[in-house]
């Protein structure tokens, strides 16, 4: 409980030193502020510009959200159906893998050519960036079920649907997880790399307007806020899984 | 109510592990098979559990009803192979849900009371004692009725009073069942058995027990004989001694 407690005083304080130190090498070397702005002047861009970046910040996270989910799910099936079909997996299994050898963010802009310049490209993008690793991870998690209790299964004369739901599943949810984790590490990644490549809206979007106009404090401020904006995701599942 | 009979040889792979088994297992008794680590037991018993495994008999397993043997046999093994996220009562009704069938919980209860476990069945098995687990994997084999009952070390990893008293709690709420006894324990084996083999590479040496019914009094003078004569021939059968 103490411990617990004082985590995140700890965290700000690291924080603060951080800011300090960047800030006073700021001062120190004069580093003309279209390079780096100190975090005094992005404080100030967040300040002046928070109905901007907030609805920007909107955007972004419902797709982030949305493809998170979508893509949740469909990893998920994809291992059930794995894991219970010998024919899928002979099917699916070379071809998941084959799929994995292409870098998903080289698809962005063919995806923004099908899709267009809305939501659509961005939860796509997300969706199949973390379908890989929550289906692998969830998959393998699934096919170590320990010897002894395959032996349980079968002198039980368990059913496949059964045995998958009341034995594999439950010794699967610690890869599961550890599949999630990747999930949200990476759909912040997927989502900005959509918006760069074609959108009207977005805190990647503005990152590109601001960085073109010379606002690099803006640009550093949207920056900000989607850094809190994952590390607030990750919070959430550490959360969820405990 | 089965008897088995077992004849041929116990081929591991491409060699062939013990040549010659004749083991005739009358239907009602506890038949024991005794022998050092690696000498197949533990082969033997996947053999008449149905289990996969490299093991092959070239040879016949019949049973003496003449009915097929699949479906008709429980295991027990050494580690007792509890679900670690269900309680007990879940935990011994498993086999029912694995095959869709309705748990009979007020039999559950009963069986737990049976092997000295009422008032925990809500309780998980890592809140249990290595003896109490076993008791739950006894009442999980119990519920299963089968007649055929195999035990494949089930009590190697207890200590030595335990494993006593589980010897004495397996031969009383067991009785009547057809029971193949796996063991390396040359006591386990004359407390427990109504016929016994020494296996050995050379093939299965049928054992002389002491007289009266089971469990038999480990302080009795003829046991305790029995036991010295019997650690004797083991002694030549373990692979290399220093």
């Amino acid at each position: 409980m103490h411990r617990m407690n004082i985590a995140p005083l700890r965290a700000l304080l690291a924080l603060a030193v951080a800011l300090a130190v960047l800030q006073a090498i700021v001062w120190l070397t004069g580093v003309p502020r279209f390079i780096l702005p100190g975090p005094g002047r992005v404080a100030a861009a967040l300040w002046d510009n928070a109905a901007l970046l907030a609805e920007h910040a909107r955007f972004t996270a419902s797709n982030l959200l949305t493809g998170l989910a979508a893509g949740v799910a469909l990893g998920v099936a994809t291992a059930l159906n794995l894991a219970l079909s010998p024919g899928a997996r002979l099917l699916l299994r070379p071809m998941l893998i084959f799929a994995q050898a292409v870098p998903i963010f080289a698809l962005a802009p063919v995806l923004t050519l099908w899709l267009g310049y809305g939501a659509a490209s961005k939860i796509v993008i997300v969706m199949l960036v973390i379908y890989f690793p929550v289906t692998s991870a969830f998959f393998d998690g699934l096919m170590r079920l320990p010897p002894a209790l395959s032996d349980m299964a079968q002198m039980m004369r368990a059913t496949p649907i059964r045995r998958l739901f009341l034995l594999q599943v439950p010794y699967a949810l610690p890869a599961l997880f550890s599949g999630l984790r990747l999930a949200v590490v990476y759909a912040p990644f997927a989502v900005i790399i959509g918006e760069w490549v074609g959108s009207s809206r977005g805190l990647g979007h503005l990152m590109l307007l601001a960085n073109g106009r010379g606002q690099t404090e803006l640009m550093f401020a949207a920056l900000f806020v989607l850094a809190g904006m994952s590390l607030a995701l990750f919070a959430a599942l550490e959360r969820a899984l405990r | 109510m089965t008897g088995l009979a077992l004849h041929g040889d116990l081929i591991m792979g491409d060699t062939p592990l013990i040549r010659d088994l004749a083991l005739e297992m009358p239907a009602g008794q506890w038949s024991c098979l005794l022998g050092p680590s690696g000498v197949g037991k533990s082969s033997i018993a996947r053999l008449i559990a149905g289990l996969p495994g490299p093991q092959r008999l070239e040879g016949a397993l019949r049973t003496t009803d003449d009915q097929p043997l699949p479906g008709r046999v429980a295991l027990m093994a050494q580690g007792g192979q509890l679900l670690p996220w269900a309680d007990l009562l879940a935990n011994v009704t498993i086999g029912a849900r694995l095959r869709g069938a309705r748990p009979d919980l007020a039999r559950a209860r009963d069986l737990l009371a049976q092997v000295g476990l009422d008032g925990l069945e809500q309780r998980r098995p890592t809140e249990l004692s290595g003896g109490q687990q076993q008791r739950v994997a006894l009442a999980r084999v119990l519920i299963e009725d089968a007649p055929v009952v195999v035990l494949d070390e089930p009590f190697s990893a207890l200590d030595t009073t335990t494993r006593l008293a589980m010897q004495e709690l397996a031969a009383r709420v067991l009785a009547g069942r057809t029971v193949i006894l796996i063991t390396h324990d040359p006591l386990e084996a004359l407390r427990l058995a109504h016929c016994a083999w020494l296996l050995g590479k050379g093939g299965a040496a049928a054992l002389a027990l002491p007289n009266g019914a089971t469990p038999r009094d480990f302080r009795a003078p003829d046991l305790l004989a029995a036991q010295a004569a019997l650690m004797t021939r083991l002694q030549e059968h373990v692979p290399c001694t220093a």
